[in-house]
């Protein structure tokens, strides 16, 4: 017997994609491997790692915990859609980089969808809310010490960007 | 670039029937059309791994997180009402209900992650019922009344009535939990606290305790009341302890004797993590801990 085929339609990244989904196929697979946006990581599949974290109508959201299906009609963001229009690295990215916020990288695009929401709504965060907002996200390299820096230069960057 | 055939590739969860509801009428329909095989997706913080690693296996599921009506905060005289597919989120960003209710934000912060907190509900957590969470021992200490949905009425359950055992309710398999009705304190000088012990932050807790104290000017205690998570099979309540500290000037002692014979009377069970007697001595420690802190925000109010 085959599985009923749902079909869902999603602003994913500011394109509206469409296709037909099995209900129990996470957001994440999807994303992955029907969209090729492999950028997002799949970690425990449970919601522990916050590896897969993406926003979800801009607010961030473990992409293990939800089923495609219940995305249609919403708005994806993942961490692709953090880059500039021309492709080259937000200012958050850059300052990863710059500050040395990765090292495996497994971790990376769930910290950056964290990081960019905790900026979106609040662009001057302290160091415990950086911690606060990064704490569903395990890393296993970095002592988290490098990504909370990485955070707080992109933080001073685009507010010294916008004087 | 989409595959042709979902056939080939591993899903986690076994599969099911899903329903997107678009009212409350739709979703009691389906519950009383699917009857036990059916289960309810709110937040899905709980529901979706345990699918996931198939510890339950619903045959169909009815989605509620579309439905609006389910999603509201409203703030009366004596009480706040949520609408129990209200995001956890929205509960901690309210600035007025936390002045009505400030244990909900209180034990918000340590309820999982910004990411968890975005999308799970309050309705699914205290539906969820795992004893050792914390909206199910704010609602079991505050007397919360949870609002029961069917295709045949309303009804509405106590906190103590509602919590039956762990990871159990009194709800009917053919009911959606509506709202939640927190009841406000009014005195003046009313203070709460909330406090656990997890491994990690977020983790759920060991122990977990919450208090809420009422004095009057004199500094007296004219209402008080306390409770335990993760100290027995469901959140605990003690109103007949809480009701000693009524008219104490709830000296330290006080607190401490109270604390001390409430966590005598819990039974909680031992793991991997903490035994019985750890769990035990955690309950009295921070029941005490609970009770302080509230009376002194009582104090300063």
């Amino acid at each position: 017997m085959s599985e009923t085929l749902h079909p869902i339609s999603v602003e994913v990244n500011g394109k509206r994609r469409s296709s037909q989904v099995p209900a129990r196929l996470s957001l994440v697979d999807w994303l992955r491997e029907d969209l090729y946006l492999t950028g997002t990581h799949i970690g425990c599949e449970h919601g522990i790692c916050g590896a897969c974290s993406v926003m979800l109508d801009g607010e961030s959201v473990r992409s293990c915990l939800m089923y495609a299906v219940q995305a249609d009609g919403h708005r994806v963001t993942t961490v692709e859609g953090l880059a500039n229009p021309d492709g080259s690295l937000s200012v958050l990215q850059d300052s990863f980089c710059e500050t040395h916020g990765l090292q495996c990288g497994y971790c990376t695009p769930g910290m950056l969808i964290a990081s960019q929401a905790l900026l979106n709504s609040n662009p001057n965060p302290s160091e415990a809310q950086i911690r606060d907002a990064i704490g569903g996200n395990l890393c296993r390299c970095t002592g988290y010490q490098q990504i909370v820096e990485a955070v707080r230069l992109a933080a001073e960057r685009i507010a010294k960007e916008a004087k | 670039m989409i595959r042709p055939d979902f056939r080939d590739r591993a899903l986690k969860a076994a599969p099911f029937e899903y329903a997107r509801a678009a009212s409350i009428a739709e979703a009691c329909d389906l519950l009383a059309r699917h009857g036990d095989s059916a289960k309810l997706l709110a937040g899905g913080q709980s529901l979706v791994p345990m699918m996931a690693m198939r510890l339950v296996r619903p045959a169909f599921l009815v989605d509620i997180n579309e439905i609006a009506a389910l999603k509201f905060v409203r703030r009366e005289k004596d009480a706040a009402r949520i609408g129990a597919c209200t995001r956890q989120c929205v509960v901690e960003r309210d600035e007025a209900l936390t002045e009505r209710v400030p244990l909900l934000r209180q034990a918000l912060k340590w309820v999982g992650h910004i990411q968890t907190r975005n999308r799970g509900t309050v309705g699914g957590s205290l539906a969820h019922a795992d004893p050792s969470a914390e909206l199910p021992l704010a609602a079991q200490v505050l007397g919360a009344k949870m609002a029961l949905r069917s295709a045949k009425g309303t009804r509405v359950l106590d906190a103590e009535k509602f919590f039956s055992g762990p990871m159990t309710t009194a709800m009917r398999p053919d009911e959606c939990l509506e709202e939640i009705h927190w009841p406000a304190w009014s005195w003046r000088h009313t203070g709460s606290a909330f406090t656990e012990i997890s491994v990690r932050h977020g983790d759920f807790a060991m122990v977990a305790a919450a208090a809420q104290i009422a004095i009057d000017g004199d500094g007296r205690c004219v209402r008080a009341a306390f409770g335990l998570g993760g100290a027995g099979g469901t959140p605990l309540a003690f109103p007949k302890i809480a009701a000693r500290l009524v008219g104490t000037r709830l000296d330290d002692a006080v607190v401490n004797d109270a604390a001390h014979a409430a966590a005598t009377e819990t039974e909680p069970g031992g793991d991997l993590h903490a035994s019985a007697e750890y769990r035990r001595h955690l309950a009295g420690v921070l029941a005490a801990r609970a009770l302080r802190e509230a009376r002194e925000r009582a104090r300063s109010m």
